[in-house]
């Protein structure tokens, strides 16, 4: 599906958690997220550090569409 | 009585000439020319190629509907029991028209085959005719010419196929049971000690091939973007009221979050079977982060979270219904504004 997305001239990122597999389907951009059943969130932690956690994660996302890359990038979140 | 094969080849095999020749129309000849000679060798007398026709490859791909209709005229003219085409082995244009020819002579009930590079344009219709696997240049047609030969006559023949790696076309995506002389534990151990040692195995269930787009640039501005959230991950509202299954999905949701601050186990879950779906049900937001999309819009950090998503589940779903469905929604993104998209996958 990103592909699609990314054919139809949009930029998109993925986030997901193996990431081997976005990169065999072909996404460009791809952010590593927490575990299959919770990409965004980790229910060990307390809300509040969950949400800060899962924005960490989308700020990530947001600052791999706002770089160029010219093949299938990681964005390592730190 | 020998069968009557009619040959497809463009102007360069036909020795007129390479790009500066490629605008010629088609042509009919009487017998056989170039590569055809080979092809007519390999077959003993059992078939024989009555006529070539020779097309230049620009002409074929700028006036397809015109070629097609004389070429089929000829060949509907002419009876033969078989057509042949090629092989184009990386020539692009040339591989397209041997493959399209192929499928519309094939229409008319006409048994055909091709051959060409697993590359070449032309080998996206392995799944309409059969297309023997030659390497990327003609210096392949040792190789090439009697694998074609053969597997045409086994076809004039009425025999039957063998499996694609027996007799040399590609995958068509036709799969037969049969039944294997060793257990499928032992053949696994077995590919496994030839992997660990370094030695040649063939898997028998090969990933599909994926094609590749390149990424669009960067988005400048975030704080003007309008961003969607996309997710294989199956949240839907609570109750799934477009039944989206929780495998296999058949189809995806577009679901209005305008005013929506936060998922919450009372409003969304997920549909997706396959993982644990107590989580994605407690907090949808792990899944698809509307909350945070949601600050960082009030922020002013992105421009806007666009007021849909798109939701199917990826559970086993076919990789053909994915690309329909993202390259449907992809569409409606576009026409929304939408300058990017987050996609995330469980």
């Amino acid at each position: 599906m990103v592909k699609e997305i990314e054919r139809a001239g949009i930029p998109v990122v993925h986030m997901c958690t193996v990431t081997p597999i976005s990169m065999t389907v072909g996404a460009n951009r791809i952010v590593p997220t927490i575990a299959i059943p919770h990409p965004l969130g980790n229910p060990a932690l307390s809300p509040e550090e969950e949400k800060k956690l899962r924005r960490h994660l989308v700020e990530r996302a947001l600052e791999a569409l706002t770089t160029e890359v010219e093949d299938q990038t990681i964005f390592e979140v730190k | 009585m020998s069968k009557r094969v009619v040959h497809y080849i463009n102007q360069f095999f036909a020795n007129i000439g390479g790009e500066e020749m490629a605008h010629i129309e088609p042509e009919l000849r009487e017998g056989i020319v170039g590569p055809g000679m080979a092809l007519n060798a390999a077959w003993k007398g059992e078939a024989e190629i009555v006529n070539t026709i020779v097309c230049g490859d620009s002409y074929f791909a700028e006036h397809e509907a015109e070629a097609k209709e004389k070429i089929l005229n000829w060949v509907k003219e002419i009876k033969p029991d078989f057509f042949i085409a090629g092989p184009a082995f990386n020539a692009g244009r040339y591989g397209y028209a041997c493959a399209n020819i192929c499928v519309a002579v094939q229409e008319l009930g006409i048994p055909v085959l091709t051959g060409m590079y697993q590359e070449n344009p032309g080998a996206d219709y392995k799944e309409k005719i059969l297309i023997v696997a030659t390497r990327d240049s003609a210096a392949g047609m040792r190789q090439a010419a009697p694998t074609m030969a053969k597997l045409a006559l086994k076809i004039m023949n009425g025999e039957k196929l063998g499996a694609s790696c027996e007799d040399g076309y590609m995958n068509n995506g036709i799969r037969v049971n049969f039944f294997e002389k060793e257990r499928g534990a032992k053949r696994a151990v077995d590919m496994l000690i030839n992997k660990l040692n370094g030695k040649p195995f063939v898997t028998e269930y090969p990933m599909p091939s994926f094609d590749r787009v390149a990424p669009n640039h960067a988005i400048k501005d975030l704080s003007k973007a309008t961003i969607a959230l996309c997710t294989s991950g199956g949240i839907v509202p609570k109750g799934n009221p477009d039944h989206i299954e929780s495998s296999s999905a058949s189809h995806y949701g577009e679901y209005n979050i305008a005013g929506v601050d936060d998922l919450t186990s009372e409003t969304f879950e997920t549909a997706h079977g396959g993982y644990d779906p107590i989580y994605a049900n407690e907090d949808p937001d792990r899944v698809l982060p509307v909350d945070v999309m949601r600050d960082l819009e009030k922020e002013g950090k992105i421009g806007k979270l666009h007021d849909y998503y798109y939701a199917t589940v990826g559970n086993g779903t076919a990789v053909a219904s994915a690309k329909k469905f993202a390259a449907e929604y992809a569409q409606k993104l576009l026409a929304a504004g939408v300058d990017a998209v987050i996609m995330t996958s469980t």
